[in-house]
């Protein structure tokens, strides 16, 4: 395993630009201080008892009018923004961690499946995705979520609104996996290795664990860096759309909504904070991924 | 093409029947629609006569079967919340929605194309470099924060246009338009942007993906090597080859314009479909969900087919297959 | 001396630079000269890496990115051309040099008709109009030999066989008039037949047309055929240069003998082939002699050379593909890959089966391996059914006693894995070995006994060049302890030298341990250097088996006379009185 302080090195060996180790760096800062959230925010976001409505929509410190208490201002209960943000993207990783783990683990297992067998297996798991994917992430996952709440009333409580969001995300994003762990483990059972090993007659699990997947895991890395980042704006869109989590335990979609309410009357700082530690999260993820694909995937390199 | 085109239409066929399962089975299981109709203190006789009138009493075949026929015939029930038929409010919907995604695919297409050939062409220009840093920001900035800020900017800073709504509209028959008025127009400038902004990255990074792909193929260095103007090569040879996978996109992405117009009407307050939609989403309005399920799958189906079509029409290589 | 017609091309001095990460520089090509007159063929060759293929990018304007042309000169017709900026002097790419790819599938646009291609570069050079294109297209696609010129016009690139192809790709090149045309592996991509007729065309355009072609190749074979002049080269530089005849008959440059030797003859059986350098023999001979003892021990039985009754049987074997498509109806036609073959291998020789691509070759050792079901027949070894009909469930073990070796060095070898993981992979799998401390000093007597260091367990494929790979690969073959190794082209991607080497040491393999081989190759050659026995395949069938000396000094079968007649040879060199 690498350790996170070795990640730059290995970033620099393999050649990044310094806008890449940059983006990686902060990646691993933002996911690291909201994992610490519970140590490092002023005060605790859940605790209902430690806010009190007279604090409630007070401008960030630096602002006129703000108050040193809050930092980034505070939001209409007057809970202190930057704490709420630390929790709040705790959350969002999570939930996109949480769905980016289900949809690979599906993904490459179906993947691998279909790749290896074909013929009818392969087209049922095929035309399964293909269906899936007709429909875009977000309508499908508002569609899982909506029946998810209408079937289960307990589902948009704190507890299971995370386990709702990481199944409607993932139900989406498992055949895109499926999809390139297919396509790359045809490519890798066509290669003689792996007629090599049949040959000598080692079991289907064994060419598929040991031979296969160690060959096609770069490119699963690769889309589950790209995945991430489209979880944790799926789930901030859901959690936006009021159908993710509930305003007693935001994530940072869950904190814009809520500010959306108070755009119009000028008080920007609790939708704008919110949405750009969202931005700058997903964007530092997507500059590594993007630079990871472009180096891993030969498709794109332009040398032939 | 016979045969690409009887596959496409079973796995079309296909996707409407798991559509129309899905709605059925939301509309049958998912809350109690006796419950939901019947007065709060209803007798459990005037429960079972309701149960009866409904056709819940029946085999489920039966009820899917009527469900389906109902659908066919126009029927999409009522809506819990509004107590009006489905059909109409989506029809009312309708145009809003489609207005708004015409106004996004046109941006996204017309800007996203042409900005994709730049990067492809000159990778290591200035332009490209920053287009192509834009285009990052553009897929990390979700559609409803781009709406806030534009909110933000040029409504409530600014004050230079409408922040919601759809202004004023002509009723031309059964369709509304806003494209005849001032105001119309001027309302459908910032959600058809915020809209179009998503997508114009994803084709224009598609289209550069292509590009530099094809540029790198035999048939473009042949083209070289029998000296044809750079030009003619990237303009008239490569992009021909690189706009393939774009059709199919292109469908894909009016798809899922119609999706994200979920988002975008949230924000500004569009009276589209995808406002509805997420209405019943937290009303628990089955009825008008089922309807819209079945309504946008319909859609998808329709538009999926005629890529393929399109596709089969301009790749020689499918359009042989029929002969 | 009469005023001489200036030559069509003249390199002098070419020196073309990669400048490396770090500020370093490779040179690909290094102080390259050579002169091409009207009508003259050029052959330029070399095996891979030698810098034949940047001399052609260079001549034809592709020098990729960063490549750079540090010093010399390039005439064209008499005139200087800079090649880094692809046209000066009056000299237009396309109009005054033709070029000709590789591979035919590639090199044109699917989306446009063959017309569009072929007047398209008319029209731009000459000016021509449209009517006027189409005209001289029309007669360009007879000149080249494509029937029925009028409806190909409007066909698209996937309309057309591969031939077909290169015969537009050739027009393609012409059709501006060039004095000097490139032609980079003009047939590599194509089958023997289709090559001789490409070579004949090429052959007569230089003769009646008098254009001067640059063949850049690695096939002597090819160059005996159809070149005037050759040049050899090295590593980026030029090694030998003449006429055709003195370079292949008569090389000076050691490299030139070398590779020249180690070409496989097609007109008389040698012991050995003759190859440059070291041969890595370490300890080989001794783990060789180990392994024979041990491969005797388990075959039980007497030395299996004198053994004559048949180790392997194939009998009446069909095998079918069908186009698979999981709803009902989607189904297409089976074709049917190998149509009721019979062969049988004797115990300790080494058995050819050879065809052009697509005729079944592969798919027969597909199903020897077990990698592939047959549809109808069975494949007996040793009398027992092992595939098809009568085939036991448990056919394990047998086919401990059948391995494989493989075409592509550089895919036979999971890159993932270390050589002694993966050489060890058999020996624990079929438990040959009871410790792992055993296994480890088995797969160490395995590596030298295919001659490389020991030490080579420790590190991954990717360390390795290709003939290390492929000795490699048949070290893993070797550790289930086999009867039968079954090599499916085992050389057909390898440089001739060391195709040379490998194939030298499946020959001192088989003698030091008597085991039998089933060799599939599309190189008539390769297989009379090596082969006992010979089938010949066409379509799924085979057409005739015979002993290699009779098969290739008397063949019976039209198809086999005409693949012999058709095979480029060194033994028969243009221009050279046909030896008696």
């Amino acid at each position: 395993m690498k350790t996170l302080a070795s990640t730059p090195g290995l970033f620099l060996r393999l050649g990044a630009p310094i806008s890449v180790i940059v983006a990686a760096i902060l990646a691993l800062l933002m996911v690291a201080c909201a994992l610490l959230a519970s140590l490092i925010a002023p005060y605790d976001p859940t605790d209902l008892a430690s806010f009190e409505l007279i604090n409630a929509e007070l401008p960030p410190a630096f602002a006129t009018d703000g108050d040193p208490r809050f930092l980034l201002g505070t939001d209409n209960q007057g809970r202190d923004l930057l704490s709420a943000m630390l929790y709040g993207a705790r959350v969002s990783i999570a939930i996109g961690g949480g769905a980016v783990l289900l949809a690979a683990t599906l993904g490459v297992t179906l993947g691998l499946l279909a790749g290896y067998y074909g013929g009818r297996i392969d087209a049922l798991i095929m035309r399964i995705g293909d269906v899936i994917l007709s429909f875009p992430t977000i309508l499908l996952a508002l569609l899982v979520s909506g029946i998810a709440r209408a079937i289960f009333p307990g589902a948009a409580t704190a507890e299971w609104a995370p386990l709702i969001l990481i199944c409607a995300i993932a139900i989406h994003e498992w055949v895109q996996y499926a999809r390139t762990v297919r396509a790359a483990t045809m490519v890798e059972t066509a290669k003689d290795y792996v007629r090599a090993a049949k040959v000598i007659g080692l079991p289907p699990r064994r060419i598929m664990l040991r031979h296969i997947l160690p060959n096609v895991m770069s490119s699963v890395l690769v889309i589950s860096t790209i995945n991430l980042a489209a979880a944790v704006l799926t789930e901030a869109t859901l959690s936006f759309l009021g159908v993710g989590m509930p305003p007693t335990y935001p994530s940072l979609g869950t904190l814009i909504r809520i500010g959306n309410e108070f755009v119009f009357s000028g008080i920007w700082w609790i939708a704008l904070f919110p949405a750009l530690a969202l931005v700058i999260l997903v964007l530092a993820v997507n500059i590594v991924g993007d630079w990871l694909r472009d180096r891993f995937n030969p498709k794109l390199r332009v040398k032939r | 093409m016979l045969k690409v085109l009887i596959s496409r239409l079973g796995q079309a066929a296909l996707v409407m029947l798991v559509v129309s399962a899905v709605s059925f089975v939301m509309f049958r299981y998912v809350g109690d629609p006796v419950a939901t109709l019947s007065r709060e203190n209803a007798s459990v006789e005037e429960k079972a006569a309701l149960r009866r009138s409904l056709g819940l009493d029946q085999p489920l075949v039966v009820q899917y079967g009527r469900f389906l026929g109902r659908t066919l015939s126009g029927d999409l029930g009522i809506s819990y919340r509004n107590q009006r038929p489905v059909t109409q409010l989506i029809a009312e919907r309708l145009p809003a929605t489609l207005e708004l995604v015409l106004v996004a695919t046109i941006l996204s297409l017309s800007l996203g194309i042409p900005l994709g050939v730049l990067c492809a062409l000159k990778p290591h220009g200035v332009a490209a470099r920053l287009v192509q840093a834009l285009s990052l920001i553009g897929i990390s900035t979700p559609t409803f924060v781009t709406g806030i800020v534009l909110i933000l900017v040029f409504a409530v800073s600014l004050g230079w246009l409408p922040s919601f709504g759809r202004g004023q509209v002509v009723d031309l028959g059964w369709w509304s338009t806003g494209f005849l008025t001032v105001s119309g127009l001027k309302s459908l400038l910032l959600p058809g942007i915020t809209l179009a902004l998503y997508q114009l990255t994803l084709i224009m990074r598609l289209v550069r993906a292509e590009m530099i792909d094809v540029l790198s193929s035999d048939y473009i260095r042949f083209a070289r090597a029998r000296g044809l103007p750079t030009r003619y090569i990237h303009f008239r040879l490569a992009l021909r080859n690189a706009l393939m996978p774009v059709i199919t996109v292109t469908g894909l992405q009016i798809g899922s314009l119609i999706a994200f117009a979920i988002v975008t009407e949230t924000v500004f307050q569009w009276p589209g479909m995808g406002l509805l939609f997420i209405q019943a989403v937290s009303f628990v309005d089955i009825p008008v969900m089922a309807a819209y399920l079945l309504f946008v799958g319909l859609l998808f189906v329709l538009i999926n087919a005629v890529v393929d079509i399109l596709y089969a029409v301009v790749d020689p290589r499918l359009r042989a297959r029929s002969a | 001396m009469t005023a001489p017609t200036p030559p069509v091309l003249a390199i002098e001095g070419l020196r073309v630079d990669y400048p490396l990460a770090g500020g370093e520089v490779f040179t690909a090509v290094e102080n390259a000269s050579l002169v091409i007159r009207p009508g003259e063929i050029h052959a330029l060759v070399g095996e891979s890496g030698a810098g034949k293929t940047t001399i052609g990018n260079t001549v034809m304007g592709l020098l990729e990115k960063p490549g750079r042309i540090a010093a010399g000169a390039i005439n064209i017709d008499g005139r200087r051309f800079d090649a880094t900026r692809g046209s000066a002097a009056g000299i237009v790419l396309g109009r005054d040099v033709g070029a000709v790819f590789q591979d035919p599938m590639t090199s044109l646009n699917p989306l446009f008709t063959i017309e569009s291609q072929l007047t398209e570069a008319m029209r731009f050079h000459l000016g021509l109009g449209k009517a006027a294109a189409r005209a001289r297209a029309l007669e360009l696609l007879e000149s080249v030999g494509i029937p029925e010129p009028r409806r190909r016009l409007k066909a698209y690139p996937h309309q057309l066989s591969g031939g077909q192809r290169q015969r537009v790709v050739i027009a393609a090149a012409l059709s501006c008039n060039p004095r000097l045309v490139v032609a980079d592996e003009p047939t590599t991509a194509l089958d023997v037949s289709v090559q001789a007729q490409i070579l004949k065309l090429l052959r007569d355009l230089a003769d009646s047309r008098g254009i001067g072609i640059l063949l850049v190749t690695h096939n002597m074979g090819v160059v005996a055929q159809i070149a005037d002049r050759v040049t050899i080269m090295h590593r980026g530089k030029v090694v030998e240069t003449g006429t055709t005849e003195e370079v292949l008959r008569r090389p000076k440059a050691a490299y030139a003998r070398a590779l020249i030797g180690a070409v496989p003859r097609i007109d008389q059986r040698l012991d050995r082939f003759p190859v440059l350098g070291d041969e890595g023999k370490g300890r080989a001979e001794e783990a060789r002699a180990e392994l024979r003892a041990e491969l005797r021990a388990r075959a039980q039985g007497p030395d299996s050379r004198a053994d004559p009754s048949p180790i392997l049987s194939v009998e009446n074997l069909c095998v079918d593909y069908s186009a698979g498509g999981w709803l009902p109806g989607s189904r297409g036609r089976p074709f049917r890959a190998v149509d009721d073959v019979s062969f049988s291998v004797r115990s300790g020789e080494v058995f050819g089966l050879v065809g052009e691509s697509g005729c079944g070759k592969t798919t027969i050792a597909n199903v020897v391996s077990g990698l592939v079901r047959p549809s109808a027949g069975r494949v007996l070894y040793q009398g027992r059914s092992i595939a098809g009909d009568g085939a036991t469930r448990r056919v394990g073990p047998l086919r401990q006693a059948i391995q494989m070796i493989f075409q592509d060095p550089y895919s036979s070898l999971n890159g993932r894995m270390r050589i002694g993981s993966i050489l060890s992979e058999p020996i624990l799998f079929y438990r040959l070995a009871d410790t792992r401390a055993q296994a480890e000093s088995d797969v160490a007597r395995l590596i030298e006994a295919v001659g490389l260091e020991a030490e080579a367990a420790q590190r991954f494929p990717h360390a390795f060049s290709g003939g290390q790979r492929q000795r490699l690969s048949i070290a893993r073959a070797l550790g289930a302890r086999p009867r039968l190794i079954v090599c499916d082209e085992p050389t057909s991607s390898l440089d001739v030298s060391v195709q040379a080497q490998i194939l030298n040491l499946l020959k001192d393999l088989r003698d030091a341990t008597g085991l039998t081989l089933l060799l599939i190759s599309h190189d008539l050659a390769v297989v009379r250097q090596m082969c006992d026995r010979v089938a010949v395949m066409r379509q799924g069938q085979l057409l005739e088996q015979a002993d290699s000396e009779t098969l290739f000094d008397r063949p019976q079968h039209p198809y086999t006379r005409e693949l012999l007649s058709l095979v480029p040879t060194l033994d028969r060199i243009r221009g050279e009185p046909k030896a008696a």
